[in-house]
């Protein structure tokens, strides 16, 4: 159903920079023209989005791409709806810079709100253009008719196919935005949870990731990459890894070393023997580890103030709190490392990439290259969950840094494990420091500082070129500025601003500007970091204020979606107001809105502490989500409960270690990670809010969780885990 | 050189030296894609497959370890038009986000349901144990074990 499931010849087809033309971008996008919703604001054609076929189906092209969230079955479902088709009469194209509208990166939680907004208003225009047509061929009134399954069908009985029409459809002209989509009380195919199209293939072993391309003549290669940061090529022994098994090619430019061979394990064999005789000149120490937080604060800063809210401070009788959290920096650690075909010939490049955009990544790589955007095509294919910007765009390059040394033979490359950890842009470690005052059990005073280096270093930067071995040619290359967001996402300062009805606040974004560990996008971005303090903190003054830390969230809250959610949780949970931990066993809450305007989840847990161990157990969790019109619940539970999941992961366990001279977290035993047994029970509970619009929810619940866990921990035991991860040495100081 | 290998009850013949990972010759000379590398280290169990009923890595599994010996990789279980109920069980349960652990996982749930026909919930989680996933699928996982479970009794 999408382009990861073509078969071997349509594959190759792809392969001659066989280029197809859309009209994506016509010229009105320059005039005046009205603001349209969603993704056809960017891409406004009906054909950019939609085609009818003679035999009946549709075709839909997205610029999403799949990342193991579903989104491919939730936007086809959206656009079935809106046609009134079956689902299994529609596919999807998605990803392709030679087919699909460009949207982007997939990231943010945003697809389901842009992307499924554009096909949703796209597919109610084409319903209504094929309706316009039958009409004129019984010569009856649009109005008059039915529309099942594809069929239209006249008062009188006469009916027409879809792809009986599709001739005569004019789909390349501009979306109105106008034609009004179903109401929801109509929907059959949104709001059911549709089995996911991809799992099939993926349980039987049918090819489903861009690890399983395999194309006639390909050869698989291996870079040898420095044993630190900018570390430089001196010497290797090129004569003796040309003469192993298998060596078809060498590459060397600059600092950047790879090869190919014919075989999988040659060419690992050849990469081990490469690296095992470079010798490089060592690249700049990284910080000490042990004063990581205060030397990254000292290091050069943006300061922005992205809220200010001034009111006359109580004179006296509140009670101060203050209190500062930490986040190290944290792996995506895919568990499939990252994997690109790459082929050159003719002069055009084709690349088959699980990258989260085609369209930034060309642009970017094209200048890497030295190459023009036309002459290159990125089509994506799934790779292993990325859970924001890995090394899938580095090891596009890689590739095709060796593909112009294979004549013409595809170049697949998947990075090694210690590889992956080594290289890929970590989540930043951010420091989060907050004072705030109580008094009458309400907040009078929220003052909030973060500090973080930049989630922003994806591809598609203006200024540079982000992508890891263009640093290393000869002709080295830079990587682009550290960059802040604003609303309405933001990075570093993602939910920095609280949602709760504050009197005075004043919250600050100091972005790190050098880049002493390589950092971008990891999922929910600073959300996660600012969910925990924020929501650390909010437990901190209730603590002050004496009141039960349900009671005072929600005596703090404006929204009523939100305060339904809070209730919601609490009532799963079967929450006892003032209720408290036993030394061992505690639970508590956390809460956000993801990026102040996405879905509302709240998240309650129970920990076990392990006082001798300093382990901490969850045994169980609650969740609560509203995310607007539920696509797919099951979807949502998915993604809700997956990322519970996650955060508990990144919260008990994950930190990247380094020492002075390098990156230390190399496999799964120095980046463990959780295991089976200690994955919590989860209970989730959605609200509906079908008369709403979706609202993006992939990311929802880190932040919740992980305010959550620490929430839980202090009331279990009395103490407060103020820097993360919680693993038994900071669990056993804190108790000590 | 020309190693013989007997994959999914078929005799094949793979032309690779006896020190390569029983993974590539499967994946790349063999064409199944079921196994994937993940760490090439025996730790994240994505590369599993069954030598003699045993769950296996095959990425640190040279040929020459695997002789004569029966190897069953997930395509062997079943196929798309004939589930087997380990996989049947896995889409009924929508047990995945990206699916790259999901090889290992129903491997090695075969290997526990071959010996424990009817695990307790904690029994599986043990048994998978050593399959790590990074999307938070874990309890769909162990639902869709369970589910199979039950229905290997009626089939």
């Amino acid at each position: 159903m999408n382009a990861s499931h073509l078969t071997r010849r349509d594959f190759t087809a792809g392969i001659g920079g066989i280029v197809l033309a859309f009209s994506l971008t016509p010229a009105a996008l320059t005039q005046q023209a009205p603001r349209l919703p969603g993704s056809l604001q960017t891409n406004r054609m009906l054909s950019a989005w939609l085609a009818i076929n003679a035999d009946g189906t549709a075709t839909v092209f997205t610029g999403k791409v799949e990342l193991g969230q579903g989104i491919l079955t939730a936007l086809a479902q959206i656009a079935a709806e809106e046609l009134d088709l079956p689902l299994s009469r529609v596919r999807i194209i998605s990803g392709d810079t030679g087919r699909t509208p460009n949207e982007g990166q997939t990231a943010g939680s945003q697809s389901v709100e842009n992307s499924g907004t554009a096909l949703r208003l796209a597919g109610a225009e084409v319903r209504a253009i094929l309706l316009d047509l039958a009409a004129k061929k019984f010569g009856v009134g649009a109005d008059t008719l039915k529309v099942a399954d594809g069929v239209i069908t006249a008062a009188d009985g006469r009916k027409v196919g879809y792809g009986d029409l599709a001739k005569e459809a004019d789909l390349k002209r501009e979306a109105t935005g106008k034609v009004a989509p179903k109401p929801t009380a109509q929907h059959r195919i949104v709001g059911q949870s549709i089995p996911r199209v991809d799992l099939a293939a993926k349980v039987t072993g049918g090819a489903a990731f861009v690890q399983d391309l395999r194309l006639p003549g390909m050869v698989h290669g291996r870079v040898a990459r420095p044993p630190q940061y900018g570390a430089q090529l001196e010497s290797f022994d090129e004569a003796k890894v040309r003469a192993m098994p298998g060596v078809v090619a060498l590459v060397r430019d600059g600092s950047f070393l790879a090869v190919a061979a014919e075989r999988e394990e040659q060419a690992i064999k050849a990469v081990e023997a490469l690296s095992a005789s470079a010798k490089w000149k060592a690249g700049p120490a990284l910080p000490d580890p042990a004063r990581l937080y205060e030397q990254l604060k000292a290091l050069p800063t943006q300061d922005t103030t992205i809220s200010n809210k001034e009111a006359p401070l109580l004179a006296s009788g509140a009670k101060v709190v203050e209190a500062t959290y930490h986040r190290p920096y944290q792996a995506h650690a895919a568990l499939g490392p990252s994997c690109a075909v790459a082929q050159l010939r003719d002069g055009q490049l084709t690349v088959w990439s699980h990258t989260q955009g085609v369209f930034p990544l060309r642009a970017t790589m094209a200048r890497a290259l030295g190459m023009k955007p036309p002459s290159i095509r990125c089509i994506h294919m799934e790779g292993a969950g990325c859970y924001g910007h890995n090394g899938a765009d580095d090891v596009a390059l890689d590739a095709a840094l060796i593909a112009r040394a294979t004549n013409g033979r595809p170049v697949r490359v998947q990075w090694m494990r210690a590889e992956e950890f080594m290289w890929e842009p970590y989540g930043p470690a951010m420091t989060m420091q907050a004072k705030g005052a109580v008094a009458d059990g309400r907040i009078v005073d929220w003052n909030y500082d973060v500090w973080s280096q930049s989630h922003n270093m994806r591809p598609g930067d203006p200024d540079g070129i982000n992508l890891l071995s263009s640093w290393y040619l000869a002709d080295a290359k830079t990587p682009g500025p550290a960059r802040q967001a604003g609303p309405p996402n933001y990075a570093g300062d993602r939910n920095a601003i609280p949602t709760y009805d504050l009197p005075r606040q004043r919250i600050t974004h100091h972005l790190i500007k050098d880049n002493p560990l390589r950092t971008s996008a990891l999922r929910t971005l600073g959300g996660y970091a600012n969910v925990f303090a924020v929501e650390s903190f909010m437990d901190e003054l209730a603590a002050a204020a004496g009141v039960d830390p349900v009671a005072f969230r929600l005596a703090h809250v404006k929204d009523p979606r939100e305060k339904a959610v809070i209730e919601a949780v609490a009532k799963a949970a079967n929450w006892k107001p003032g209720e408290k931990g036993d030394g061992v066993r505690g639970r508590g809450i956390g809460y956000s809105r993801y990026k102040t305007v996405a879905a509302y989840n709240a998240v309650i847990v129970e920990v076990e502490v392990d006082r001798t161990s300093g382990r901490i157990k969850i045994p169980r969790a609650w969740t609560s989500v509203d995310a607007g019109l539920i696509i797919s619940p099951d979807g949502l539970i998915n993604q809700i409960e997956g990322g519970l999941i996650q955060s508990a992961s990144w919260t008990l366990h994950e930190a990247v270690r380094f020492d002075r001279s390098g990156i230390t977290s190399r496999d799964w035993a120095s980046y463990p990670i959780m295991t089976m047994p200690d994955v919590p029970k989860v209970e989730t509970v959605l609200l509906n809010r079908p008369n709403d619009r979706p609202l993006g929810a992939g990311e929802a619940s880190q932040g919740p969780t992980v305010a959550a866990i620490a929430n839980a921990f202090a009331a279990a035991t009395g103490r407060r885990l103020r820097e993360l991860p919680f693993d038994p040495a900071r669990v056993k100081a804190a108790l000590a | 050189m020309a190693v013989s290998l007997k994959v999914n009850g078929a005799t094949r013949s793979v032309n690779a030296e006896p020190d390569t990972p029983l993974l590539y010759a499967l994946r790349n000379d063999l064409e199944l894609n079921a196994a994937k590398f993940g760490c090439g280290l025996s730790q994240c169990g994505a590369c599993t497959v069954l030598v003699d009923g045993v769950p296996t890595r095959s990425c640190a599994t040279p040929l020459s370890r695997v002789g004569q010996s029966e190897v069953i990789t997930l395509e062997g279980l079943g196929t798309t038009a004939k589930l087997h109920p380990l996989q049947q069980a896995f889409i009924d349960e929508q047990a995945g986000q990206c699916g790259y652990c999901l090889n290992g996982m129903i491997m090695a749930a075969k290997a526990l349901l071959d010996k424990n026909p009817r695990p307790t919930e904690a029994q599986v989680r043990d048994g998978l144990a050593g399959n790590l996933c990074r999307c938070g699928s874990h309890n769909r996982i162990v639902r869709a074990v369970l589910r199979a479970a039950q229905t290997n009794g009626r089939i």
